[in-house]
């Protein structure tokens, strides 16, 4: 009786700590892309709320908080409501699986340090990126305007395109690692990490990922200067910032997968397993911060192209050749 | 078989390409430069000015808040003429003229609503005494959208602004304080019609 007590305790600490550290992270990263980017521009970014405009998300979060609340008049109100929490809800679900450490000991306890050491992790995240294609077409679909159904639709599109290659390019790491579990897979990358034993497969993750989370360059359903702001267009205040908050949650879980999967995990000398983790995250975080600040958008047609033509047959090929290698 | 004291340039099979189509590989090297040139960038010092803190001197016309200028002899230009507010385009001139004793006229009241003012600038050019003058001075910002209409008060200067000599009624053919008949700018006194008789 008191040990089941001591785990649902422990389970809500670690939910606490790692929702804790995600959400603030996701807040301060947008700081980070708004300095970095301005920089990259050659002008400061934000510096007049707080000293460097640390306070700036604070600004933006009270902005958000006291600006009307608009659904449009046509609008179907419940899916309207509920398409920003589908995203932030996927999103942060993903950070389930992801082991941030060595399994910790606790009086006399194995405590591992994931909430859910599930047996196929990595199905529940292609599940969970899968569900996440739903809050885009919903939140396009429900705001009842043009300009919002073609962002959601085509961001729909996009993302199912690309969780294809997402998957392919994942299941030559299954075959290395030997299982679906998360933790099994950071474990076999005690001495290697995968990166250098599967260096396409990463490129080939890394760009479906940026394609799944509708970054730039393949942000055209949210086209900020093209489609108005696409599938979110019709959302106002926090609504809006829900949708924001989800795009940089969805920044950091795929930095937390790329390291996971491909950089190692929690493995590294000297620092502590979680700290690698987020250093591993933030520079997963800082590149596509960088690619932001270099690439042009890709038309819809190129993007379905290369999601299509390029990335799936070069996925299925390095399958092939990680199979041949690994049974020679 | 290759002939050694073959020197011709021998080029290396290049794969034929469509012009204006780019290999793999330049743009994976475009890819890269582009990459590069960002972070280059990283260490550039930024060229933003800061506002408050440092104010770009703006050009000498720069038109901006409106003022009403006095003449060298220290009397008010604005003859309430009414042009300025004809030319406005967005009608936020007003005025009531009124005559002084000696015939000067002058404006009982002038009222600009710089909430409406568009700083073009058509006021300056239309007044034909140039009492009307626009001033670089742009930040005139108010909380309350009423303290922005400026009356006569707040908008008379005692310089002469950017015209420094001109005086329309030493100019003008009414015969005023400023000077009687024959005693304006380039205007002979009058002829006495009888000392011209034998």
């Amino acid at each position: 009786m008191f040990a089941w007590i001591a785990g649902i305790v422990l389970l809500l600490a670690k939910i606490g700590v790692i929702l804790a550290v995600v959400l603030v992270v996701a807040a301060y990263l947008v700081w980070v892309e708004r300095k970095l980017l301005a920089r990259m521009q050659v002008r400061r970014g934000p510096n007049r709320a707080g000293k460097f405009g640390l306070l700036q998300p604070v600004a933006d979060a009270v902005k958000l908080l006291t600006k009307e609340d608009t659904v449009p008049a046509e609008a179907d109100r419940t899916i309207f409501l509920l398409a920003p929490a589908v995203v932030a809800l996927t999103a942060l679900l993903m950070f389930a699986v992801v082991p941030f450490g060595p399994p910790l000991t606790l009086w006399g306890r194995q405590v591992p340090m994931v909430i859910a050491d599930l047996n196929v992790g990595l199905l529940f995240i292609f599940a969970l990126s899968s569900l996440g294609v739903y809050g885009v077409a919903l939140g396009g679909w429900a705001a009842n305007s043009k300009f919002s159904l073609l962002g959601g639709i085509r961001g729909a599109a996009q993302m199912i395109s690309y969780e294809l290659a997402l998957g392919l390019s994942l299941v030559p790491v299954v075959i290395l690692a030997g299982s679906f579990s998360l933790v099994d897979i950071v474990a076999a990358q005690s001495r290697v990490p995968f990166v250098l034993v599967q260096p396409i497969a990463c490129a080939i993750f890394f760009i479906a990922a940026v394609a799944e989370i509708k970054r730039i360059p393949f942000d055209l359903p949210e086209a900020e200067n093209e489609l108005g702001a696409g599938f979110h267009m019709e959302y106002s205040g926090m609504r809006f910032g829900l949708f924001f908050i989800g795009e940089y949650v969805h920044m950091q879980v795929l930095g937390a997968l790329v390291a996971v999967f491909f950089l190692g995990g929690w493995h590294g000398p000297l620092l502590p397993g979680p700290v690698w983790l987020l250093l591993k995250m933030m520079l997963v975080c800082l590149v596509l911060i960088w690619i932001r600040g270099t690439l042009p958008r890709l038309r819809y047609d190129q993007l379905m192209a290369l999601g299509w033509k390029v990335l799936v047959p070069a996925a299925l090929v390095n399958i092939l050749l990680t199979g041949m290698i690994v049974l020679l | 078989m290759e002939d050694p004291n073959d020197h011709e340039e021998k080029s290396p099979p290049v794969k034929a390409q469509k012009p204006g189509e780019t290999s793999a590989l330049e743009a994976l090297k475009a890819l890269g430069a582009g990459f590069a040139t960002t972070l280059r960038h990283l260490w550039r010092k930024p060229v933003t000015e800061e506002y408050p803190e440092y104010r770009r001197t703006l050009p000498e016309r720069s038109r901006a808040r409106i003022v009403l200028t006095r003449d060298p002899d220290g009397g008010e230009r604005c003859v309430a003429c009414y042009l300025c507010s004809g030319v406005c385009p967005v009608s936020c001139i007003s005025m009531q003229a009124a005559e002084m004793p000696d015939g000067r006229r002058y404006a009982a009241w002038f009222r600009i609503n710089f909430a409406r003012c568009i700083y073009c600038g058509l006021c300056e050019e239309a007044c034909p005494t140039a009492a009307i003058q626009l001033t670089p001075d742009f930040e005139n910002i108010q909380r309350d959208i009423l303290k922005l209409v400026f009356e006569k008060e707040d908008l008379l200067v005692d310089g002469c602004g950017k015209d420094k000599t001109y005086n329309f009624y030493r100019w003008a053919g009414v015969a005023t304080a400023a000077g009687g008949k024959g005693a304006h700018e380039r205007e002979a006194p009058p002829v006495r019609v009888r000392s011209n008789l034998p």
